[in-house]
């Protein structure tokens, strides 16, 4: 029964890997934004933000695109939660004999797989515009891109297991994804900000992500790197959990 | 007395503790037979399908599902039954092959034996040429086909098929029955099914239940009902049982979320 579980989670990966890739649309429909955040603000703000002292914009502003380009996809992927659960397959994974949970921890590797991919995809057209990560941290750097995937992949499914209509969870994820992604670290240093931005971005989740990917591609930081991981896989574990009831309490 | 796949004892199921959508029923289902249950819309059809298939855990009651409790042994209940469901539930983004392939996986079908159970039952239910097709271009036909195939992938003793051939067309009624017939009898499979096409019922089913109001009126032989009721045949009895009333179903959001999708995709189904 134990490598039954295991398998099964394998096949819930490999099922969400496979309509990842046939689904073209999605893979380049979801780059559009984040080339017009590095375009527009890389280029526009970068000749301000040099002249404040704050060095190059390009080489501040990738790992927050990355990041955020992540979470998007991370928590949108709880849709496909929604989509199952409307058009029936839900049921055919919940009258399997494998656990809720397993079948939890399937969809929610199988989100977080694609949507680091989709970061590495970023991640490359950010060094096409010019960014200079250290190359020997890259380990580091996709381990940061896949615990961000996780959590925000974890959120969105928890949000995805309480909801049934998919505009109601368009609209809601908006609310999240923006402030989170604005008040992250991801666009400005939050060293220089205002208090209260401080504030949110400490019970944030995204600034130890967008801090840790900075740590790890340009060895600049707010926090040490082992503290973003230690905060990462904490939250991480907490998301995984709530996901993981809101899950097992769904009826079909 | 014959063993019984499916055993129901004082079944209930209340929702919200006021609505009793299924009130104290009891039947059994012997092995290898094929049993029709029916009910207008509403009456506990699928809550009670729910229940048996342990989706749903009842109120009260005592449920045998192949001698296992449902609500103690879901795990072991869940190996030993197959499932059409009443909506569809294959995966559309996914090739008809792959569906049986995670369906195979889903459930522990050892992997040496998986390739060869697949080719086996897509030849059965026809659709072998069509295996690296996607879901999404098959008819409602086919893809009902296909599902019993995956329901019968990992060798179930019991066939659960909800409202198995509504809205298909008198031919592939006839073609799905055709397998259902030739599964029972060569097979042994118990067959459990829902209707609300009575012919269906009478021409297959060795025993009929008629739910109404979450209560059982009556449960017999299909000749036995059409003789005791006074009518001609299953339907004018289901009627005479049930009355004339119309019943309203609450509309689900998956109908709009369906015509949504078509929009989508530019009409294709």
């Amino acid at each position: 029964m134990k490598s039954n579980a295991a398998y099964a989670i394998y096949i819930l990966w490999l099922r969400q890997i496979k309509r990842y890739f046939r689904s073209k649309s999605r893979i380049i429909g979801s780059l559009g934004q984040p080339i017009v955040f590095l375009v527009a603000l890389g280029f526009g703000f970068g000749s301000i933000f040099a002249k404040a002292g704050g060095g190059n914009y390009i080489q501040f502003l990738s790992p927050g695109i990355i990041a955020m380009s992540i979470m998007f996809s991370a928590v949108f992927s709880g849709i496909e939660l929604i989509w199952d659960r409307q058009f029936g397959f839900l049921k055919e994974t919940m009258v399997a004999p494998v656990s809720r949970l397993t079948i939890m921890f399937g969809r929610t590797l199988g989100g977080a797989t694609t949507s680091t991919i989709q970061g590495v995809i970023v991640f490359l057209i950010t060094i096409a515009i010019g960014f200079r990560p250290d190359i020997a941290a890259v380990l580091w750097g996709l381990l940061f891109m896949f615990g961000i995937a996780i959590v925000f992949t974890s959120f969105g499914t928890a949000l995805a297991s309480t909801m049934e209509d998919m505009q109601g969870f368009g609209l809601i994820i908006n609310l999240v994804n923006m402030p989170l992604f604005f008040l992250s670290g991801a666009l400005f240093p939050l060293t220089t900000a205002p208090f209260w931005i401080q504030w949110i971005a400490y019970i944030n989740p995204l600034s130890y992500g967008v801090d840790g990917l900075r740590a790890a591609f340009t060895n600049v930081s707010l926090y040490p790197i082992g503290v973003d991981a230690i905060v990462i896989a904490g939250i991480t574990v907490l998301f995984m959990s709530i996901g993981s009831w809101l899950f097992s309490r769904m009826e079909v | 007395m014959p063993e019984s796949a499916i055993s129901v004892k004082n079944l209930t199921k209340k929702f919200n503790h006021s609505f009793t959508a299924v009130n104290d029923i009891s039947f059994d289902v012997p092995k290898g037979s094929v049993f029709a249950f029916l009910g207008p819309n509403g009456a506990g059809k699928t809550t009670t399908i729910k229940m048996l298939t342990t989706l749903l855990h009842p109120t009260s009651g005592v449920l045998r599902i192949n001698g296992m409790d449902p609500v103690k042994h879901p795990h072991d209940v869940r190996q030993s039954f197959g499932i059409v469901f009443q909506d569809p539930s294959l995966d559309d983004e996914l090739t008809a092959y792959e569906n049986m392939f995670f369906h195979a996986g889903l459930y522990g079908v050892p992997r040496s034996e998986s390739p060869q159970k697949i080719e086996d039952l897509m030849k059965f239910v026809e659709l072998w040429d069509r295996k690296d097709s996607m879901v999404k271009t098959f008819s409602g036909g086919m893809k009902r086909r296909l599902e019993i195939a995956r329901g019968l992938l990992h060798t179930p003793a019991i066939l659960f098929l909800d409202e198995p051939t509504t809205g298909l067309d008198p031919q592939t009624r006839n073609y799905i029955w055709s397998y259902i017939k030739k599964l029972n009898e060569e097979r042994g499979l118990t067959v459990f099914f829902t209707t609300h096409y009575m012919e269906e019922a009478e021409r297959s089913a060795q025993r009929v239940a008629i739910i109404d109001h979450g209560k059982i009126v009556m449960d017999d032989t299909p000749t036995n009902i059409i003789a005791n009721s006074g009518a001609a045949n299953l339907e004018e009895a289901f009627i005479k049982l049930t009355g004339h009333e119309i019943r309203e179903q609450e509309a689900g959001s998956i109908d709009q979320l369906r015509q949504m999708r078509q929009m989508w995709r530019g009409g294709k189904k």
